[in-house]
């Protein structure tokens, strides 16, 4: 564990699908890094691959999904071509993952006290005592409320929210040195949010965990992460410091993003919409995956794109950035 | 939990008054006893006179109340032939053909599980398709055909497992049982095997398509996400949801194989119920048939019980909403 190598750096990520009517290209040449301590905020519209971005560090996409090509290096291992025992210590372990829809995360049929007791005893020699008592801790960590009586408990006896804070103790159980957050926040109310954020920036500062928080709303992860990625498409189009990306974005897409956040400053003004939708991956047509959507078009998007050279760790993937003079 | 159990055993004895109804006036459409058990050269006051002994010369209601009362204090007739009550005969033989039913389920289950999940698990491999072709078969073939082929076989050819009857039993609890000894064990297990075949068919593509509904529910993916070993994945958490569809249907289904050991029975003379039901069926014995049909609806009133608290016992989410009732 080399102190200057990031906790993750992964490196032209490809993980495509192959399905009978063609090969979908979830994921396309992507590259970021997390340090220690450090949020990377992973940002994009539905269907733009994070989940799959996610999955497949942790080796969990499914056929007909494969990771095709790239380096993912955990702690500067090469974790994607690691062998299946390998990435079972890791899982749940050292990389943990906290599900999208928090309802379908918890399998019904068990108690909650045994979901997160085999968490521990997965990957570590303790006794089942010791075990409950780092599950109830856990549960206590996250806020819920008598936790020794509601490990007793079924996950349809927990709300939504609940149910999400019992995936984040899970997650935390084996104090984990990298955690994927995918929109851990949006089925919780705001208050709760909130309070989830502030303690998810807390045990990064306090316990050194790289974190990659998933969203497809830049207004969560603006106060909370250190740099962001965003995705259209299953690739990078626009990656920097969060504040960098948020106060001059360049890509016409983080633009439109940015544009569609109700903001302090622009009340009064009508919020952006960025016409048409996210297109479908399947046989995607050459050159810009945005152009459909784009009012900067022209004919030179009909190459591709390639990203930019990350200058100042601010990279992005356009013909036609919208550099302000000053910027 | 306990008012739904009081409801439902409500139910259960509606349905077993209704279906006492039924029977009774059933069989007093299919046939008249009295042609078959009566010399043909008996005159009219012979005949009237054994109707009169029988009870058969009362109006159908009030033969029907007799039987209600009778019912209920445990009689349900004699038998017409062997002249026993009818239930005393029917509960000697109910051993044997529980056991046969028993066996046949334990096997089902032992068999049909791991197939279905191996196969649900791997459904594009040749096992896989094996399996499903084999279950196809196995619920297609009628069952008296493949307990002939049995005999033909193992009995007649290979010599290897005798054709007929329970061999050796030895009493369990005052019950004689053949599958604690060897002898007994070997005359069980091709009916059993031949009673099974058709429940194990059912097991193995109930488990199938549980399993791979099941495996693809982000439940399962979050257990692969928390580093547990496939094992763990498979045996705990995707089986004890498999479980759910399973054992309803398995104790629903339990009925239908004492019902289904008719057939075996006949075929190899296993000295059960279902030999004696078609016996007396031949015979019109009607006390022995009314009192079969009466056990057998209650066991099938049990069976469902029993299944609907066991249910509740594997489905959390069921013992809430009871608790609520
Ligand atoms: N099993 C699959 N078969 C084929 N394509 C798939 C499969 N799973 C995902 N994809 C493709 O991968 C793309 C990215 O999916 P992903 O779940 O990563 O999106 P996302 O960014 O997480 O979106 P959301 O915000 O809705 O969660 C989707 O557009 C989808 O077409
Ligand atoms: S490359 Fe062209 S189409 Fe694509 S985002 Fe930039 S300006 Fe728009
Ligand atoms: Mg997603």
């Amino acid at each position: 564990m080399g102190s200057n190598a990031p906790t993750l750096r992964v490196e032209d990520l490809k993980t495509h699908f192959f399905t009978k009517a063609g090969v979908v290209k979830a994921v396309d040449n992507v590259s970021f890094s997390v340090d220690r301590a450090q949020i990377l905020g992973l940002v994009g519209e539905s269907g733009s691959g994070k989940t799959v971005t996610g999955f497949s560090i942790l080796g969990l996409v499914d056929a007909p999904g494969r990771v095709v090509g790239g380096r993912i290096e955990f702690n500067g291992e090469d974790i994607a071509n690691a062998d299946e025992g390998r990435m079972q210590t890791l899982r749940g372990n050292r990389i943990a993952m906290i599900f999208q829809d928090p309802m379908m995360t918890l399998n019904p049929v068990l108690r909650v006290e045994t979901q997160m007791m085999e968490t521990v005893l997965a990957h570590q020699k303790v006794d089942r005592k010791t075990a409950r008592q780092r599950a109830r801790d856990a549960l206590g960590q996250v806020g819920i409320p008598s936790p020794d009586e509601r490990l007793a408990a079924y996950p349809h006896q927990f709300s939504g929210g609940m149910r999400q804070r019992v995936a984040i103790a899970i997650a935390l159980l084996n104090d984990p040195d990298l955690i994927i957050a995918d929109e851990p926040t949006t089925a919780l109310d705001v208050t709760i949010q909130a309070q989830i954020l502030f303690e998810a920036q807390k045990l990064c500062r306090e316990r050194g965990t790289a974190m990659i928080w998933i969203t497809h709303d830049l207004a969560v992860i603006a106060g909370l992460a250190d740099k962001v990625c965003v995705m259209y498409a299953g690739r990078i189009v626009e990656a920097g410091a969060i504040d960098e990306v948020l106060d001059h974005p360049v890509h016409p897409y983080t633009r439109g993003l940015i544009g569609s956040v109700p903001s302090r400053n622009r009340r009064g003004v009508p919020l952006y919409q960025i016409p048409g939708m996210t297109p479908a991956l399947l046989n995607l047509p050459p050159g810009c995956a945005f152009r459909e959507r784009c009012p900067q078009a022209d004919g030179a998007c009909m190459a591709e794109p390639g990203l930019s050279v990350p200058f100042d760790g601010r990279a992005v993937r356009c013909f036609h950035p919208h550099l302000e003079a000053g910027a | 939990m306990s008012v739904f159990v009081i409801r439902r055993l409500m139910q259960s004895i509606a349905v077993v008054a209704v279906m006492s109804f039924i029977v009774f006036f059933g069989i007093h459409i299919v046939g008249d006893p009295v042609d078959m058990l009566i010399n043909p050269e008996a005159d009219q006051a012979d005949i009237e006179a054994a109707m009169h002994a029988l009870g058969l010369d009362r109006p159908a209601h009030e033969q029907y109340w007799y039987f209600l009362v009778n019912a209920f204090k445990g009689d349900l007739g004699r038998s017409f032939i062997f002249g026993e009550p009818a239930l005393q005969l029917i509960v000697q033989r109910m051993p044997a053909t529980l056991e046969l039913a028993f066996a046949a389920l334990f096997l089902s289950v032992l068999i049909g599980i791991p197939l279905g999940v191996y196969s649900g698990l791997h459904p594009d491999t040749l096992a896989s398709k094996t399996i499903m072709s084999g279950s196809i078969l196995g619920f297609s073939l009628p069952t008296f055909w493949v307990g002939l082929m049995m005999i033909m076989v193992f009995a007649v050819i290979l010599g290897w497992l005798p054709s007929t009857g329970r061999g050796e039993t030895v009493p369990l609890f005052g019950i004689p049982v053949s599958f604690l000894t060897l002898d007994g064990l070997s005359h069980l297990l091709m009916p059993a095997v031949n009673l099974a075949l058709f429940k194990m068919s059912l097991v193995t593509r109930l488990a199938r398509a549980g399993t791979r509904e099941v495996v693809h529910q982000d439940y399962i993916k979050f257990a692969r996400a928390k580093g547990l070993s496939p094992r763990r994945v498979v045996l705990v958490h995707v089986l004890k949801n498999i479980m759910i569809p399973v054992v309803t249907v398995i104790g629903l289904e339990f009925g239908g194989l004492i019902a289904f050991s008719v057939v075996t029975e006949s075929v190899f003379a296993w000295p059960g119920m279902g030999k004696l039901i078609i016996e007396s069926i031949q015979n019109l014995d009607r006390p022995v048939i009314v009192a079969y049909l009466m056990i057998t609806v209650l066991m099938f009133v049990t069976i469902n019980l029993v299944v609907d608290v066991l249910y509740s016992v594997l489905d959390p989410r069921v013992r809430l909403q009871d608790i609520r009732a």
